[in-house]
């Protein structure tokens, strides 16, 4: 199936038609973590795409020589080196990010995205169209992100782009700090009660969207509903959760 | 000690004021039995996870200066942890490993447990600590599940507008209870400062 479809739609499928955190329902955690300001949207943004994009990529040219069995150990192995020498760059070329970011950076590791696009595409797909998956999975994801950092950055911090200099930086761009926009910010937003609320609401837009256009909208029923279904060892067996709930259900 | 244990469970619920395990929270939590499985697996991995990555942290990594390999090195433990829990609980205790087996394949990528190891070693703890803070965790993780597991039971049968079903209308109760927790900011310090 991916040979006959073209190296752009591998791309752009997944900035919306299946992006990973709106309609796939993946690396929730990070989402609602990160998503406070707009400069850590991006950040964790471009972090999570080069671990995608590099780590997509090598398990596609390994899919062949790692066993079947012990393949999920193999992919966290590839997966975490990845991990870590992004760790290190932030560490040393933006550690004002590194401080924002804090303990999500090496929890990349175990981002759903990363580990559910390796199982479900990268160990099947040849390196080119893994490579293109990867960069539009990670650009979904960035940009779901940074729509809800904006909300929630400007409701409850009433900022926009707050502490972009950290990354402009890098350019030897250090004037524009962000603007100041509200006087008096809903705080909430920025907390954890906030994120939910925005996330949900924006999933509900991206359905209304989807719906609109005639595509299903994301269902919640048995392994389809558990966001770690690509990465369970018992997916599709007997043993797994979907099939307990039916037999409960027959019982 | 037990400032920390409150603290974790009530003010800084990973689940619901950190985002870690937000997956199995949205996943697992919609009946209420599976919920309290999932809670208890998680308990045990993340404290067997503490006691078992705590003395590679500090007599390995540490003594050596090879801490940028934490990350990777704790996964694996995890990981590895995790099957080798599945394998003995399977051929030595199979009751057990009937209510919790389905669950402890999916704990290996929950963020939770890595989160908790990672921040043991962030934070500074000792191993008391350590260990106090991950079965906190834990207690707080199942707090939420169970909390949210009866809310769930509560939306089902509602008539919900059509783009709000599933996942969108499950966020916003999330972020109901959570906002609930919020109120909790504040008691711990009040009581032991």
């Amino acid at each position: 199936m991916a040979e006959k479809k073209s190296l752009g739609k591998e791309f752009s499928k997944g900035i919306i038609r299946e992006n990973p955190v709106l309609r796939l329902v993946l690396g929730t955690c990070p989402t609602l973590a990160v998503s406070v300001a707009v400069t850590n949207a991006i950040g964790m943004g471009i972090a999570a795409t080069l671990v995608l994009v590099c780590s997509n990529v090598v398990i596609s040219a390994l899919r062949k020589i790692i066993p079947s069995k012990i393949r999920i150990p193999a992919y966290i192995v590839v997966i975490a080196s990845f991990v870590t020498i992004v760790q290190m760059l932030v560490k040393a070329f933006v550690p004002a990010l590194n401080d924002a970011l804090g303990v999500y950076l090496p929890l990349i590791v175990v981002n759903c995205i990363i580990l559910g696009r390796a199982e479900a595409y990268a160990g099947k797909n040849p390196v080119g169209a893994s490579f293109f998956d990867g960069l539009g999975m990670g650009v979904g994801f960035t940009f779901a992100l940074i729509v809800m950092a904006t909300i929630r950055e400007i409701i409850g911090s009433g900022t926009f782009l707050e502490g972009i200099d950290s990354l402009t930086a890098l350019f030897g761009a250090t004037s524009f700090t962000g603007f100041k926009l509200l006087e008096n910010p809903i705080g909430v937003m920025v907390m954890a009660p906030g994120g939910f609320l925005v996330f949900g609401l924006v999933m509900a837009l991206a359905n209304k969207v989807a719906e609109g256009r005639g595509k299903p909208k994301a269902e919640l029923k048995g392994c389809d509903a558990c966001p770690m279904a690509h990465s369970c060892s018992l997916h599709g067996t007997e043993e797994s959760c979907e099939n307990k709930e039916k037999e409960e259900s027959a019982s | 000690m037990i400032a920390i244990f409150l603290t974790v469970v009530l003010t800084e619920n990973y689940v619901l004021c950190q985002f870690l395990g937000i997956c199995p929270f949205l996943g697992v939590s919609k009946k209420l039995n599976t919920a309290v499985g999932m809670s208890v697996a998680v308990i045990f991995v993340m404290a067997l996870a503490t006691a078992a990555t705590y003395p590679i942290n500090k007599y390995l990594l540490v003594k050596n200066d090879l801490e940028y390999l934490q990350t990777i090195v704790f996964i694996l433990v995890i990981a590895a942890l995790v099957q080798f829990v599945e394998i003995i609980l399977k051929k030595f205790i199979p009751s057990l490993y009937n209510a919790l087996g389905i669950y402890l394949p999916l704990i290996t990528t929950n963020c939770a447990v890595l989160g908790v190891v990672l921040l043991n070693v962030e934070s500074g703890y000792n191993f008391a600590q350590s260990i106090v803070n991950s079965v906190g965790a834990g207690v707080g993780f199942l707090i939420a599940m169970v909390m949210f597991a009866g809310v769930r039971e509560r939306l089902e049968g509602n008539d919900i507008p059509k783009a709000l079903q599933g996942f969108p209308i499950t966020l916003i109760s999330a972020s109901l209870v959570s906002l609930s927790f919020q109120g909790f900011s504040g008691i711990v310090e009040n009581i032991f400062g």
